[in-house]
Formats: structure tokens, sequence, C-alpha cells
């Protein structure tokens, strides 16, 4: 809401500088959120008068324009086709800061030699002057214009745009706004004198309203106007409108726009003789009812959107904008004005289904209180008498079924004490409420009884009161303490200190994290799942766009995304991991139940690397990150955790052939890791390969990790004995095999893969294996002969199970 | 030959021995010497066995005088070889010079993501308080994300937050699931499953139907905070962030606190702290706009309508909530110009945290 420091002196004084009164009315709760000073730069800028024009000796599109300032005369070139003889006009002298009309940068005015011609000095443009856009012609000032005085004085002022929150309708006016100035300076407000005399016919003869109703219209005001003259509205009115963003349009609708400003209640007015009937009736529409609003749209009506009709037709749309059959035009004679109040839901709900808002309806949808409607009828019944003339017709017709109480609310003292943290004396309580319009009916020893003004519909219970003897004391002035109420007790997060250690370990083992969002398109999620049966992502029913209709169900393809968009910017490797949730609709119930019940949240660990395992180097170390640099991480990873893991082939859709394993516990998956195929790499657009991703479920981790603290084991006390075991296998059989194998004998510590070859010397289809194995106890000393029995029994196993022999020397 | 004689062989022998050690420079030419004089052969020896020979008296006196002979032979020979020995691995060591200038073998870090970064700081901030972190689901009803938080349907300020809508329509035709819009249902979440004291901080990502500029972003993260229990006033609220601001912005800073409008609280307030940039002074200070202050969250005292939504005895219990923006507070913290750089995912960003 914008408010124009003239406009609002005209009902408190002010003393404050702007800045401060901004800052005041901000720490109060109506921000400001820009201040405009309009003429604050305008130094060196008069008000002049033209009193001779003369053609330019050498240039046709140029004159010379002769301006008084009243104490002296100046002639300048000037090129704006509107200049005229005997205008007022802003003229800048020699050292004014002007706006350049073509770059939009504040120059210094300086005296120039314009073909042939010296001018000190410009008439200047809107756009010049910093005030609007304007800028082919020159800005023509209202006839009575002061000529000699500086602008500033005579045009200036300061406009605060106030970010006014949805609580505070009241100050969507510049009344409203005066009001809080006044209890935030002490000072009182002046409200408008509104009496006027009625001299036209009985208004009963002319006008019959009936609420249909009476939920959605609480009440209904109107008064007619005869004899109107419709034209323009005075300049200091379209000024005002202007300043405030409002476009003036004739002076009845003008004053319906500058009282919905001034007062906050939204306005109507009809050209009384296109209404039929003598009849306004509010109803709600009819089904599929077409009506044409004043923007010249056809808009579709169902009940219960509300309407004003007349004995035949709809109008108006109740609150939110008037109907192109009953406009004001230039020859309206009769005016019917109505100031109603509307319900604030209904109105928000017409206006967001015809996707139609303007100052009114936004206004009604916040709450505006019946009181006001009479008030602000008259104020602009007046206005239009002044500003149109006319007669206006006896009586104001006022429907106003159920006429509301006035609430009263309780504050005590007890209460302030315990939400603020502050005993704040009753006289104190008394003078911020009293300030701000409200009355205190009743007052016992803790605590009074409060009236609230028409206006503060936010004000609904005691700590509502509270907050405002809290704002105008000033927030900063309330004590600060720190809490001095019981620590509750700790309650462990384990899912949640999982993660963290997760993200923890992923740095150590050198991960970038990234974050991506958790909506997507369709496309890209099965650019890596296939989506159907069992994966139905969740869709939002008012996506931003199509790149974000559906919530993920995978992190594989943002990860993939990461990459694709990472890779030309970055040389060396890529080791990437996300920590985030997918969503997928419940599998539980009914269809009914699983619709309606929220989606399950599963939080994912994914991983991708790829590029070369050094970057540049000098010391000639090179190769690209695979499949067992990802592996490697994974183990460092689960090894960390103290969980026991398995990873055992398998054949993923999005993974290569042979390239990929799923990740056991326990008994229960945890994951999966593999090369991505080439594949699914070019529908990322992804040139490196290989690229090893791994995922893992959070929630099978946490199953996984072992409970409770891992406890210390003692140091081995004992030596032990290594042998070495170079073995030759079917290619068929897995090293994870073998260990195994080897490990089950209890006198094996630890074996170490450390050769792998095929090749030359051995079969095709077969491959070497060798091993470090090592003998250890933790309770004795092993002797040469329990080593080589053990060994002589492993290979005994190995040669069984896997029909593994020993490698010839 | 007389028992003098002999002497001054003995004397000649070592002048000789002496000055040819000392003109062996290498351990060959020194092990040569030692065969030369003092091996089974060598001609020290030849005398040492020649004593045999002599008569008793001439052997007291030559043998003494032999014996000195091979003591100073044989340290000369012990300081040669340790010489030689120093030597040669001077020589071996400034062989293996390197260019210590040339780059490490470098070590790939990882990074936490920033916005990991802060969560954590502002986390820490609040557990040193005795606050809990706890998290809730980012798929939430309509119920808790609005109708709870005292914010009806149809209510203005729903507004305040615009809403993403999960495409599913109840049997009264009403949406009832959205993206949350902020951590806010967690209050309510809270309070119903745990009873006072609480002390929660519940941070997580929230979304809004909101077009992408340099401040404003689709999604986000936020952290709630919420404190009921009996005798918590606004004063608490106060100090509670005022040390919050403290321990991450640094212990000079200042707050200040301005009335603004939430609907689950009452009294209702916006905090900002003085302006770490330009310390209040900088007319066009792009962090503060010259206005000396940074808005960093919304807060206040739990709406007693909240409070008995849930079936709390509001004349029993008070308490305060506030919540923040965590992206703003990195942006501040690291200078961060665009909110739209925490979700490029681009590595010349995060490589920087």
């Amino acid at each position: 809401m914008k408010i124009p420091l003239s406009w609002l002196r005209e009902y408190v004084d002010i003393n404050l500088p702007s800045a401060e009164l901004a800052h005041n009315l901000t720490m109060a709760g109506n921000e400001v959120g820009e201040i405009n000073d309009i003429g604050g730069t305008w130094g060196n800028v008069y008000v002049g008068h033209v009193i001779s024009i003369e053609p330019h000796p050498n240039a046709d599109r140029l004159r010379l324009v002769t301006v008084s300032l009243g104490h002296e005369e100046i002639t300048v070139v000037c090129g704006a086709p509107n200049v005229a003889q005997g205008q007022r006009i802003a003229f800048a002298q020699v050292g004014a800061n002007l706006v350049d009309s073509h770059t939009g940068e504040t120059e210094t005015l300086q005296a120039a030699t314009i073909r042939g011609v010296v001018s000190s000095g410009m008439v200047c443009s809107e756009r010049e002057l910093g005030i609007g856009d304007h800028h082919a012609g020159i800005l023509v000032l209202p006839e009575d214009a002061p000529i000699g005085k500086p602008l500033v004085e005579y045009m200036g002022d300061v406009i605060f745009d106030i970010e006014v929150t949805p609580n505070r309708s009241d100050c969507l006016s510049v009344i409203g706004v005066a009001r809080e100035v006044a209890a935030l300076t002490g000072k009182t407000v002046r409200e408008p004198d509104n009496f006027y005399a009625e001299e036209g016919d009985p208004i009963k003869d002319m006008i019959n309203v009936e609420i249909a109703d009476s939920e959605l219209c609480q009440r209904y005001t109107a008064s007619v106007i005869q004899g109107v003259k419709v034209g323009p509205s005075p300049l200091w009115m379209q000024n005002r409108l202007l300043k405030v963003g409002q476009r003036p349009i004739n002076n009845v609708v003008d004053v319906t726009n500058y009282v919905m400003l001034e007062y906050g209640q939204p306005l109507h007015a009809f050209d009384y003789i296109t209404l039929i009937g003598g009849k306004i009736i509010i109803r709600p529409a009819h089904d599929q009812e077409v009506f044409v609003t004043l923007d010249d749209a056809e808009r579709k009506l169902n009940p219960p959107m509300l309407v004003i009709a007349d004995a035949e037709r709809s109008v108006a749309l109740a609150g939110i904008m008037g109907g192109l059959n009953t406009e004001i035009t230039e020859d309206t004679t009769t005016v019917l004005l109505e100031s109603a109040t509307f319900d604030a839901i209904n109105t928000r709900r017409t206006s967001q289904a015809l996707r139609l808002r303007s100052e009114s309806s936004s206004r009604f949808d916040k709450g505006i209180q019946p009181e006001l409607s009479a008030i602000a009828l008259k104020r602009a019944t007046k206005l239009i008498l002044q500003l149109a003339g006319g007669r206006v017709c006896k009586g104001m017709m006022d429907a106003y079924p159920q006429p509301k109480e006035t609430p009263a609310i309780r504050l005590t003292q007890p209460r302030l004490e315990k939400v603020l943290g502050l005993q704040v004396p009753v006289e104190r309580v008394n003078d911020i409420l009293t300030s701000l319009g409200f009355s205190i009916s009743k007052q016992e020893d803790s605590s009074i009884l409060v009236t609230v003004p028409y206006w503060r519909v936010d004000i609904a219970q005691e700590d509502d009161l509270i907050e405002e003897v809290a704002r105008i004391i000033g927030y900063n002035s309330l004590p600060t303490t720190t809490l001095s109420t019981p620590i509750p007790a700790f309650q462990p997060q384990p899912d949640r200190e999982l993660r963290e250690q997760v993200k923890d370990i992923m740095v150590a083992c050198g991960m970038q994290e990234v974050i991506s969002y958790s909506l997507t398109s369709l496309a890209n999620l099965e650019k890596t799942q296939a989506i159907g049966d069992g994966i139905q992502p969740i869709k939002l029913a008012n996506p931003m766009s199509e790149e974000q209709e559906y919530l993920r169900t995978n992190l594989r393809s943002s990860i993939l995304s990461t990459l694709a968009y990472n890779q030309n910017n970055v040389r060396e490797g890529i080791k990437l991991f996300e920590v985030g949730r997918t969503y997928m609709a419940s599998q539980n119930g009914t269809a009914s139940e699983r619709h309606s019940s929220l989606p399950i949240e599963r939080e994912m660990l994914v991983g991708v690397v790829t590029g070369p395992r050094w970057s540049e180097n000098w010391f000639g170390d090179e190769g690209n990150l695979d499949f067992f640099d990802a592996k490697g991480i994974l183990e460092s990873f689960l090894s960390q955790l103290h969980i026991q893991y398995i990873f055992e082939p398998t054949d993923g859709p999005m993974f290569l052939p042979g390239r990929c394993a799923t990740i056991t516990a326990s008994g229960s998956t945890l994951g999966v890791i593999g090369e991505v195929h080439t594949q699914v790499l070019e529908r990322f657009q992804i040139d490196a390969a290989p690229v090893a991703l791994f995922e893992i479920d959070l929630a099978a981790l946490l199953q996984a990790q072992p409970s409770g603290t891992s406890q210390y084991q003692s140091l081995a006390r004992y030596p032990g004995a290594y042998r070495d075991l170079a073995l030759i296998l079917n290619i068929d059989v897995t090293s994870a095999s073998v260990q195994i194998i080897i490990e089950k004998s209890p006198l094996v510590a630890r074996a170490t893969l450390f050769d792998v070859y095929e090749g030359s010397g051995i079969s095709v289809g077969m491959r070497s294996l060798a091993y470090r194995v090592l003998f250890q106890l933790p309770d004795r000393t092993l002797v040469g002969e329990e080593v080589n029995q053990a060994l002589k029994e492993i290979m005994a196993a190995l040669e069984k199970e896997t029909g593994a022999t020993l490698r010839n020397k | 030959m007389t028992t003098n004689n002999l002497l001054r062989n003995l004397e000649e022998l070592q002048v000789k021995a002496l000055d040819e050690l000392k003109a062996s420079l290498s351990q060959e030419a020194v092990e040569q010497w030692r065969v030369a004089y003092m091996g089974r052969k060598g001609e020290l020896t030849q005398v040492l066995r020649g004593l045999a020979n002599l008569d008793p008296e001439e052997r007291r006196i030559v043998g003494a005088a032999a014996n000195i002979v091979k003591a100073l032979l044989e340290e000369g020979l012990a300081e040669t070889e340790e010489t030689l020995k120093v030597a040669a691995l001077q020589a071996m060591a400034e062989q293996g010079r390197i260019d210590v200038t040339l780059p490490g073998k470098p070590i790939s870090l990882g990074r936490l993501h920033p916005s990991t970064q802060i969560l954590r700081e502002i986390c820490a901030a609040f557990v040193s308080m005795g606050f809990q972190v706890l998290e809730g689901p980012e798929v939430e009803f309509d119920h808790y994300n609005f109708e709870m938080l005292n914010i009806p349907k149809d209510h203005p300020a729903r507004d305040m937050w615009d809403t993403l809508w999960i495409d599913h329509v109840d049997e009264q035709g009403e949406r009832p699931m959205l993206l949350r819009t902020h951590t806010s249902p967690m209050q309510i979440r809270t309070m119903e499953t745990m009873q006072p004291p609480i002390r929660v901080l519940v941070p997580g990502k929230c979304y809004r139907y909101e077009a992408t500029d340099a401040t404003h972003e689709s999604q986000f993260y936020q952290v709630e905070g919420l404190a009921v229990d009996e005798g918590i006033t606004f004063a608490d609220l106060k100090g509670t962030l005022y040390e919050f601001a403290r321990l991450l912005f640094g212990a000079d800073r200042k707050v200040r606190f301005r009335v603004d409008y939430f609907p689950f609280v009452e009294p209702g307030a916006e905090m900002a702290i003085d302006c770490f940039a330009c310390n209040g002074e900088g007319r066009n200070c792009r962090v503060c706009k010259g206005t000396g202050w940074i808005e960093i969250m919304g807060a206040g005292m739990v709406n007693t309508k909240v409070l008995e939504g849930i079936g709390y005895d509001s004349s029993k219990y008070t308490g305060f909530a506030f919540g923040m923006g965590a992206e703003r507070i990195a942006m501040l913290k690291y200078g961060i110009e665009d909110i739209r750089l925490f979700h490029s995912n681009d590595l010349r960003f995060l490589g920087q945290f």
C-alpha cells in the first residue's frame, strides 16, 4: 500500500523526519519497504511560466522558449512539441540534477550551445524529474501553480510503500496508517467531516434493496445523487490517485477509489438510469450465469458467487468488479453509490475461481466490518457532491439484517506478565489501548474489559491485546532473558545420527556432497528406472513446469544429471554423493487408504565416481576411476559403520552386464553398485566412461548396524605365521567364495588377495588367484606343524568345493 | 739385530704406515693398507711374530713398543674408516636431492554441501541451549501445514505461502496433501506426541510455488524451533534468539525485534541482526541495503489457538516458536549472492566450502 506523506498529514500531525517515521511504522508491524522521496533531488528546479515562444533560427524542430521565474526571465532551446505560451512548467536551472531521458542516469544540467544558440536551463518532462516514464513532451503544471516557487515545495512528496500483513486490513487505507502514526507519536487522528444536506427526492422512491443471503452480504448501504456532472476530477485528487498508482477516470469513479484508499472500504457507483426496475438484489449467481465485467471480459458465474442484480439481470460482481451494463459514463446524471459488506471467504473464493483480483476484492477478502460501510458511504457521497455537483436523495439506504455486536475482551495483568515477562502498569496499558482506539469499558484490580474499535478485525483474543501493548512499548524495550525452564530429556534419533555419519564418511572418502531438487520430470526418472508397477511417482496438481511435475522415486537420475552438468567444467575425476529422500505412494491398505495417506519418504544414499583417478600430474599415475574405486569407497564406508557385508554379482537394467553387484548384510539388501550402462549414459549425454554408481537404503543400513557400541578387542599377543597360496581356478569361481573357504579355517586370522592373473602359462577359461594367509590365534603361539596341517585342510576344501589346484612354480 | 735397531725399525714402520694410511682415500685402499700392515702377513704382524725369537729382556722392551705401534695403527684405521663412511653417506645423500617445489601427490578431498554445513552450525547452536533436533515429512497434510496452525482454508494469510499441491482430491473435493511450505507443521506433530517441557529444532526441506530468482527458490531448507513449558515468556524468546545470533554471527552482534504477523504466533516478531558487512554505516551497503539491519527470521509466542487446538491448557503453558531460511543464513555468512547456486550443484561453487 502506497501512502503519500502529504495525504497522511491531512489526518494527523507529523513532526518526525520521514525516515524516522518509516522506522517507527516498521518496528510496530507496518513494514515500510521503500521510501520514495519525490522531489528530493529537485534542487534548482522551479515553477516557471512560458511567456513567449520563437522559432529557432537554425533548426526547424527546435524553438526558443522564454520562461519567467517571477524575478528573472530566461530563454532556452526546447524540442518538446507540447510547449505553449502561457503554460506553467517545471523549469530546471543550470546545476539541477535530472534524469537523462535516454540513459536513465542522473546528470547535472550544464549550459549548452544548441545549433548556435546558448541554452542555460531546461523545461522538464516527467521522466527528467524522475516521476514518470513520459518524456515525449514536457510536464504541464496546473494554471494556479505559483511562479518562481521551488518545485519540491509545490509538488514534492514522500511516498511510503507499506507491506501490510494480511491481518491488518485496516492499514490498507490512509486513515488506518494515520491511526498507527497517531498511536506511535502521541497525536490524535482528525477524520473528515462527512456532513451534507440531503436535497434530492426521497431515496425510498428511487430504489429498493433486498439482501437474499445475509451471510454473504452482511450490510448494504447506498445513496443516490441526482443531477451530477461527470467530468475529470480536480488535479489534487488526480495527483493523489496517481501517487498511489491508481489511474484517474472521472470524478465519480475517482471518488469511489479515493474513499477506498482513504478508509479502506471499497465502493461502487452505478449509473442509476441503467438499473432496471428501481431494484437492487444481492443474491448468489445463477448456475452458469454469464456476466460481463467492467474490463469487458465475459465471466461464467456459479453459486455461491455473489452478484448485485437489478430487477432483471446482474449488474456487478459483488465486492470484486462492476458490470459494463451499468458503468458511469460522461452522460450519467444520477448515480447510485454502493458501500456494502461482503463475506471475506466467498469473495476470496470467487476471485480465485475467476482469477480476478481487484483492489476491492483484496480488501474484502481480509474482512471488513459492517460499521465502515455507512461511514465511507457518507464520505464518498459528500465528495461526489463537491466534485460533480447534484443533490443527494433524502435518507440513506441501509440494509443491515443482523447488526453485529462489538466484542469486548478481558485483559488481565497476570496474563500480560506471563506472556511478555514484564509487568506493565495498568495506566500505561490503558493509555496504549486508548491511543489505538480501544475503549476500556470496565476496570478491576488486575483486569480490564476492552472494547475493540470496528476497524481492528484482527483483535479477537487476550493475547492480541497483549501484542498491541508490546508493539507500542516496542519489542526492543521488553526484557531479554535466557530460558530457565527444565531441559527436556534426551531422545535418541538413530536415523538422523546415522545420516550425518554417512555424510561424514563419504566426505572422508573424498566424495563431494550435492543436493538436488526433489521435483523432477517423468522423463528424467524414466532414464534410470522403469516407471509403472510398484513405482508410481507422486504427481503435483499445480506444477510450476513439466521439469518439476513429479516427486523423485530415485536419486540416480538427479546425480547423473549433476554429473552431466559438471563434466565439461571439471578436468579431474568427479566423485559425488547425495543423501536425500525418495517419495512413493503408500502400498498399505485399501486403494482409498493408500491415496489418503502420506507417501513413503525413503532416505537414500547415492554416489557416482568417474573420470581420471588422478588429476593431470607429473608423477605418471593414470587410469580412470571404475567399479573397484566405487566398491573400495563402499567397503571403507561399511567397515567404518562396523557392518559385515557381502557383494554378490547381479544384473540390473541400468548397469553394464556383469558389472553390477548387490550389497547385503545379515541377509537383507542394503543397495546396489555397478557401472552405468552406456545406453543410460547416452540418455544423460554423459561422455565419460566408466561411470560407477552406488545406491544404499539408509533404513536398511540402520537395521544392519550392530546394536550397541563396538567393543575393544585385545591386541594380538602371540606371533602369527604367513603362508602364500597361489591357486588356479575356473574363471567363474568368484574370489569372494575362495576367500570364505580360506577364512573358515579356525587358525586363519585373515587372507589377503594379492594377485590376479590370466594369460600365458594359464589355460584359457582359468585364472590364478594368490592369497597371503595369516595364521594366528589369540591365546597361544602356533607351531609349524599345525600351520602346515591347516593349509593342507584348506587346500583340500578348496579343491573339493571349487576345483582349485596349486599353481606350479 | 740389536734392540735399538729393532726399535728404530718399528718407528720407521709406524711413520711409513701412518703416512700411507693418510694417503688412502677409498675404502679399497684402506683395506689394502690393513692387509699390508695388519693382515696375516702384514709387516707389523711379522714384527710381532718375530718377538718370540728374542730373549726375554729384549722381548719385553720391543714387545711393549710394538704393542704401542699396533694400537696407534688400529686407532688410525678406525678413524680413517669412520671418515670415509661419513663421506660416503654424505655423497650418497647429495645424489638424492629433489625439487621440493614440485606439487605433492593430490588426495581428493570431499566436502559437505554448504547447506549441510550451515544446518549443522544452526543445529549445534540450539543444541547447546538444550534443544533437540527432530525431522518430519516433506509431503504434509493441509491439516498440519495450515489448519492446525490457525490458517484455515480461505484465510487471506494463505497467500503468504504459495503452495504446491499433491494431485489427489478427497471425498470432500479438497486436496488434503501438499509439499510443506514451511517446517512449522512439525510444531503440531511435536506437541501431539510429546509433553512439555518441549525444546525442539526441526531442519528440513520446504517447497513453494515460486518463480526463482536470485533471492527466491522453490525448494529450500528451513529450520523451525519450538519451546513450550510453564513460564516461558517473550523475553525468553528474545534471549534465546539473541544467543543464537551471537553464536552464529559473532559475540558482538546486536539484534533487533520488530512486530510481524504469522497466524500461529501472537505476539509475532521478526528478528534482525546488525549488518556485519557495513556495521550499520554503509548507505549503499548491498547486504543490508543501507538499513543497517538484516532480517533473519520470524518468531513469536505460540498462539493460544494453536495450543488449544492440540488440547494443551493455554492458561498453563506458554511457548515460543521461530523459523529461518537456512540458505539465507548461509548467503549472509558466506557472501553468496544468488540462492539458485545452492541447487546448481556446480562443482566450482561447491568446491569453495
